[in-house]
């Protein structure tokens, strides 16, 4: 099968992304991937939770005088919509209807950036309220670390999708072009999933003590 | 191949031998040489685990053997084609449960001796009316590259030389107050880390003939790498019965300031004060937070066992010593923090430092 | 391999292997890069027991010391023993499962230059103010109170080598998972491809522990975070815990291979299917998977508690089953054979008892009070010494001398090859059975020098004769290596003549296409099967046509280039170094500017057409 072969949605392949070998491997390859990722993660968080409150001294800030749910809960929401935004891209790709497909991933970078810039007003927040820095305890190293993390993946995320999107603006959908949307939104959604974990350990149970 | 395991194993006679001329190595330090209850569980559990390995070495020595000699090929066999066996079920059993039944005769008493030397209730009972326990308590801090040992019931403070009473059991509290150590004393038992973060807890015992064979002097190192003098940090061990630990305790508690007699020891107690005292305290009780307490206590220098842990005790390793630390310590902490003393204050502090006793000897 | 170099003119030999994305030049680059760092850290080993033969010596200072022995140990693991089984598992797992080429060329060459660009940064550091000097688990608080540079160039180097091995293990389970031969099933598979796939999943989940923890090192050195400073509420045991979590499955990625490397040997020497495949392959999953339980026994003495002490001891003994159902299945390869003594078979047979000892020492450990005693002793040392060199550095051996004609196309010279076995194996044991009992006997590991009275002397100066013996065998290797190298005879396809698997079909070297028809695989040593239907070429699953192959690429270089100058930047922008800010910033443009530019750039590969295969017929194996 030629990569670059010209589709009509009636010879679309039912799952483009894995018609080839090379999207194949891809695909598997980009799975495993995502599993080390999640053992990096889950380091970061035993990290988290092990150094979780430990100040040098009381008058340092904990978590349950940091944290607010409403921003919190909205970047949630932001993120959880994202998710769903690039499901119905996947969607309009597998259709082979590409105009959808970047409509849909573009609206998926829209709030991806919201996102972005709400952890950008909190990170400051923290840093100008609550002199919560990187290097003031262990504790805000090791939130930093894990949620900073987090943030860079998804700024690492929101470049690829608008590279990908940038690059196949004139090429459009073929064998050779469906593996990378199909691998920058299986990326969105590991950085989604990520989220809802940071929202849980984090923000919840900080929030409880 | 045949004539060259017969040398290799020539070799390995010879290495054995070796061995067996050096003995199981010192009294003082062997952890082959058990001297106290801790030590000997874990010697008695090497040894258990041993024989059990050793069964197996022989099973596999047995079949390793059998097959390189009686299965090599030799000459006009070079077409020979040998029959492809799959397997077979029942000799993966064989090997499958035979160790694991083995493996079981060694995790029962290896569980049970694991929980028997964690064993520390006795620390924690309530103290007497004098706030003394029952237990013997020690309180045990790793610095570069030096040991502090504190009797928190008795308020008294050694550093070095860690002092025990014989056939009893010692419980030691262990920290490190810079980077991480680790608390080893081989002949009366397994090491256990001093950790920066936390308080660690276990407790030896020395046996009284033992250590007599060992002349009642063990050594102790430390066991994790803390820098370039990692090597040197020893510290020794003496032990005493118990009846005169008992008084070596009450002479510590009792202990006065020592007043030189002699004028050269007197010149030197003023150069101490300006040069050394900041750092070392002289009264076995100093009552100072531990983070004061910057180097060792040298209330019982003159009676230590080495100079800084590794040199002969006498005045010329300890002026050499004073010289230049660093040559004999690399990465010390006590190098440059004072002034460069001359031959004659070397003479009268070397003096000094000599007198420093609690006990009348 | 010479001639054709000379041929081509050196430069543009230089720039095919600068640009090569082809798994067998890249295994030949593994090679030569693991073989160097193998030197540089065994003369930091020479330089060791020099150190140590006499009491109180002074032929080193106690400082550079610490620095020899940390970079002996960092070099050898990461460096040498990691990277030449990678190497192995490059040039021959492909071909073992018929495949034409990796899953992921690009970025197995991306792999290599990282690990390269990583390993040049850590050893660098000898030149630039000094050496990590910590040890290789570099604990968090002597690492935190370290001076100089020297642990930064540990984090910075390791952290960039790390990802590219990453890599490997990635590529390597998508290459086995889905480029098989028809009729390459997962229960065919040799088992040298099985267990580099189980290492390669090991890889994979065992690493990104090691980046975090190196990351929160890197932070606290670099950028003031407080991971490991107990001041501020810090906590050192945690890279403990992290350190060994990788490090006990690292132990099993280096000593699988080894297995998988020594299977081979034994089934193809002894002329007999391996014994027990299924339960081989069994005992291989199940000690990776074992491999994860049982970090905290390199932890019994921080004061972890009776609890976790005693399941830890009981899991870690656990581990000795599988191992023993692999040690007694090789013993019943060999039974009813019909053994030839090659070189490779030498160090196969010379391996069951380096390894039972050292594994038996291993069980012995696991008893946790006794490893109270034996922790962070010399028994240790020569415990872990009997393992990796016992087991991997002896099957790094054999598989030079077995896989050399396969990569180079002619034999290493057997003769010299027992010469090198006898003094590797004498000196080997001759160094660390001693060491045993110098632990037992009081001497603590990774001491600078040692008082004499203390019943240690005789021990360590045996131990450093033996050192001596190793050294004199290595040295033999090179030179067989460079004869072999000059004469350059060449041999054909399954030059030991006894090859099982599918690797022995084809010429040696291969071509770069590897397989000009895929095989059809119709059982467990698919060659073999073959040659006892009385055929010499292996049964095609397809008729010759077109081969897609990759276009090599120069870009994994510069990726790894890029890494290399940023963490220069990082580095010393805590030295307030005004240009240290930039070039962080640079080298990482460089680095995300060249994924970019790959991920923008269309590159679909060449072909080879059917008319070209089918001219190459009489010399193939030439051109590559």
């Amino acid at each position: 099968m030629e990569a670059e072969e010209k589709y009509t949605p009636q010879t679309w392949p039912e799952s483009p992304e894995r018609a080839t070998l090379e999207g194949k491997n891809k695909f598997l390859g980009f799975w495993l991937f995502l599993g080390g990722e999640t053992v990096l993660f889950a380091s970061l968080f035993a990290t988290y939770i092990a150094l979780k409150d430990k100040v040098p001294s009381p008058e340092h800030a904990l978590a349950k005088d940091l944290y607010e749910l409403p921003l919190v809960f909205v970047m949630t929401m932001l993120l959880l919509t994202s998710s769903l935004t690039s499901v119905y891209a996947m969607y309009h790709m597998k259709n082979f209807n590409f105009k959808k497909m970047q409509l849909w991933l573009l609206i998926t970078v829209i709030l991806g950036l919201g996102f972005l810039g709400c952890e950008i007003y909190e990170f400051n927040h923290y840093y100008h309220e609550y002199n919560h820095t990187f290097t003031s305890s262990a504790f805000s190293s090791a939130f930093y670390t894990l949620v900073g993390f987090h943030g860079a993946h998804v700024i690492f995320g929101l470049s690829w999708l608008v590279l990908v999107m940038v690059r196949n603006a004139k090429r459009g959908l073929n064998l050779y072009t469906a593996p990378k949307f199909y691998l920058a939104s299986l990326y969105w959604h590991f950085i989604d999933v990520v989220w809802v974990f940071i929202f849980t350990v984090v923000y919840l149970m900080g929030m409880v003590g | 191949m045949k004539d060259r395991l017969t040398k290799w194993r020539l070799l390995s006679v010879f290495a054995v031998l070796t061995l067996v001329l050096s003995g199981c190595g010192e009294p003082f330090l062997s952890a082959l040489t058990p001297a106290g209850e801790v030590a000997q569980i874990q010697y008695d559990l090497m040894i258990l685990s041993t024989v059990i390995m050793i069964a197996v070495i022989i099973a596999v020595t047995v079949i390793f053997v059998i097959a390189i000699t009686r299965f090599r090929r030799k000459k006009g066999e070079e077409n020979k084609i040998p029959k492809q066996v799959e397997g077979s079920h029942l000799l993966e059993i064989i090997w499958t449960v035979i160790p694991i039944i083995l493996l079981l005769i060694l995790a029962v008493p290896t569980v049970t001796a694991t929980f028997h030397l964690a064993d520390v209730k006795e620390m924690d009972k309530k103290p007497n009316k004098d706030g003394v326990r029952d237990a013997l308590v020690v309180n045990v801090r790793a610095s570069l590259y030096w040991w502090e040992f504190e009797y928190p019931d008795y308020k008294v403070i050694t550093s070095q030389d860690l002092v025990v009473p014989t056939d009893q059991k010692v419980y030691f509290n262990l920290i490190a107050s810079d980077v991480k150590h680790s608390f080893w004393i081989p002949a009366a038992g397994g090491k256990l880390d001093t950790n920066t973060d936390n308080v660690n807890k276990f407790w030896l015992t020395f046996d009284s003939q033992k250590s007599e064979e060992a002349g009642n002097l063990f050594y102790g190192k430390c066991a994790e790498l803390c820098g370039p003098s990692h090597a040197l940090m020893d510290f020794k061990v003496e032990t005493k019965s118990q009846d005169d630990f008992k008084q070596w305790l009450n002479a510590m508690q009792t202990a006065k300031e020592v007043t030189p007699t002699d004028t050269a020891a007197a010149e030197g107690q003023k150069i101490f004060e300006q040069s050394c005292l900041s750092c070392h305290a002289v009264s076995p009780q100093d009552a100072r937070p531990e983070q004061a307490r910057l180097a060792p206590n040298l209330a019982t220098f003159g009676e230590r066992a080495r100079i800084a842990g590794v040199l002969e005790h006498n005045e010329e390793e300890l002026k050499n010593w004073i010289r230049d630390p660093e040559k004999y310590k690399p990465g010390n902490k006590m190098t440059n923090t004072y002034k460069q003393l001359n031959e004659q204050e070397l003479d009268q502090l070397a003096a000094y430092l000599m007198s420093l006793k609690v006990e009348d000897k | 391999m010479s001639t054709i170099a000379q041929k081509r003119g050196f430069a543009s030999t230089v720039w095919d292997y600068l640009t090569t994305v082809d798994h067998k030049k890249i295994a030949i680059l593994y090679l030569i890069a693991g073989g160097f760092f193998f030197l540089l850290g065994g003369i930091e080993a020479m330089l060791i027991r020099i150190q140590l033969a006499v009491p109180n010596n002074d032929f080193v200072s106690a400082g550079f010391f610490n620095e020899l022995l940390t970079m002996h140990g960092t070099t050898m693991i990461f460096l040498a023993a990691m990277p030449l089984l990678l190497g192995f598992m490059n040039a021959i797992m492909p071909l073992q499962i018929g495949a034409r080429d990796v899953a992921f060329p690009f970025i197995n060459a991306l792999g290599f230059w990282l690990f390269f660009f990583g390993g040049l940064f850590l050893n660098l550091s000898w030149f630039l103010g000094g050496a990590p000097d910590a040890g290789w688990t570099s604990y968090a608080s002597l690492s935190l109170a370290s001076e100089g540079h020297g642990i930064d160039f540990y984090a910075l180097g390791l952290q960039i080598s790390g990802f590219g091995t990453l890599m490997g293990g990635i590529n390597f389970l998508v290459t086995i998972i889905n480029m098989r031969a028809p009729g390459m099933t997962y229960m065919r598979m040799p088992l040298f491809t099985w267990t580099t796939f189980v290492a390669s999943a090991l890889i994979l989940f065992a690493f990104p522990p090691l980046t975090v923890s190196i990351f929160m090192l890197m932070f606290d050195r670099l950028f003031g975070a407080n991971f490991f400073n107990v001041a501020a509420g810090g906590n050192t045991i945690i890279w403990e815990h992290f350190f060994w979590i990788f490090g006990h499955p690292e132990v099993y990625i280096l000593i699988l291979p080894a297995f998988g490397i020594f299977s081979e040997i034994f089934s193809t020497f002894s002329r007999k299917r391996l014994f027990g495949y299924s339960s081989m392959v069994f005992a291989t999953v199940l000690i990776g998977f074992l491999g994860f339980m049982v970090w905290a026994h390199h932890m019994f003495t921080v004061g972890l508690g009776p609890v976790a002490n005693a399941i830890f001891a009981v899991a870690t003994m656990a581990i000795a089953v599988p191992t023993g159902i692999k040690i007694f299945n090789w013993l019943l390869t060999m039974w009813g054979g019909s053994i030839q003594f090659t070189v490779p078979m030498i160090y196969a047979v010379a391996f069951i008892p380096s390894f039972v000892a050292g594994g038996v020492t291993g069980i012995m450990q696991g008893a946790a009070p006794a490893d109270y005693q034996y922790h962070d002793t010399y028994f240790i040392v020569a415990h872990f010494h009997y393992v990796i060199v016992g087991g991997v550095v002896l099957a790094l051996l054999a598989g030079t001398h077995f896989y050399w004609p396969k990569m180079f196309g002619t034999m290493l010279s057997e003769k010299i090859g027992k010469f090198t076995f006898f003094f590797f194996f004498v000196g080997f044991h001759l160094t660390f059975f001693i060491q045993h009992f110098l632990g037992l006997m009081g001497m603590p590991r990774r001491v600078w020098t040692f008082l004499p009275g203390q019943g240690l002397d005789t021990g360590n100066l045996v131990s450093s004769i033996g050192a001596a013996f190793m050294f004199v065998g290595i040295v033999s290797l090179l030179v067989n290596i460079v004869i072999t190298s000059v004469k350059n005879e060449k041999v054909g396809n399954d030059p030991w003549g006894d090859g099982r698997t599918l690797e022995w079909a084809i010429a040696s070297p291969p071509p770069f296409y590897n397989f000009k028809q895929l095989p059809l695989v119709r059982g467990l040593d698919p060659y073999w099967l073959e040659k006892m239907e009385g055929k010499q070429t292996l049964t095609p699953a397809e008729p010759i046509g077109d081969i897609h192959m990759p276009n090599g690429s120069f870009v994994p270089f510069v990726i790894s280039l890029g890494l290399f100058i940023a963490a220069f930047g990082a580095m010393y922008q805590i030295d307030d170094k005004a240009w240290a800010i930039p070039v962080l910033i640079g080298g990482l443009v460089i680095t995300f500017g060249a994924m970019a530019y790959r991920s923008i750039k269309d590159d679909h590969g060449f072909h080879i057409h059917k008319e070209d295969l089918i001219d190459e017929n009489d010399d193939k194996g030439v051109k590559a």
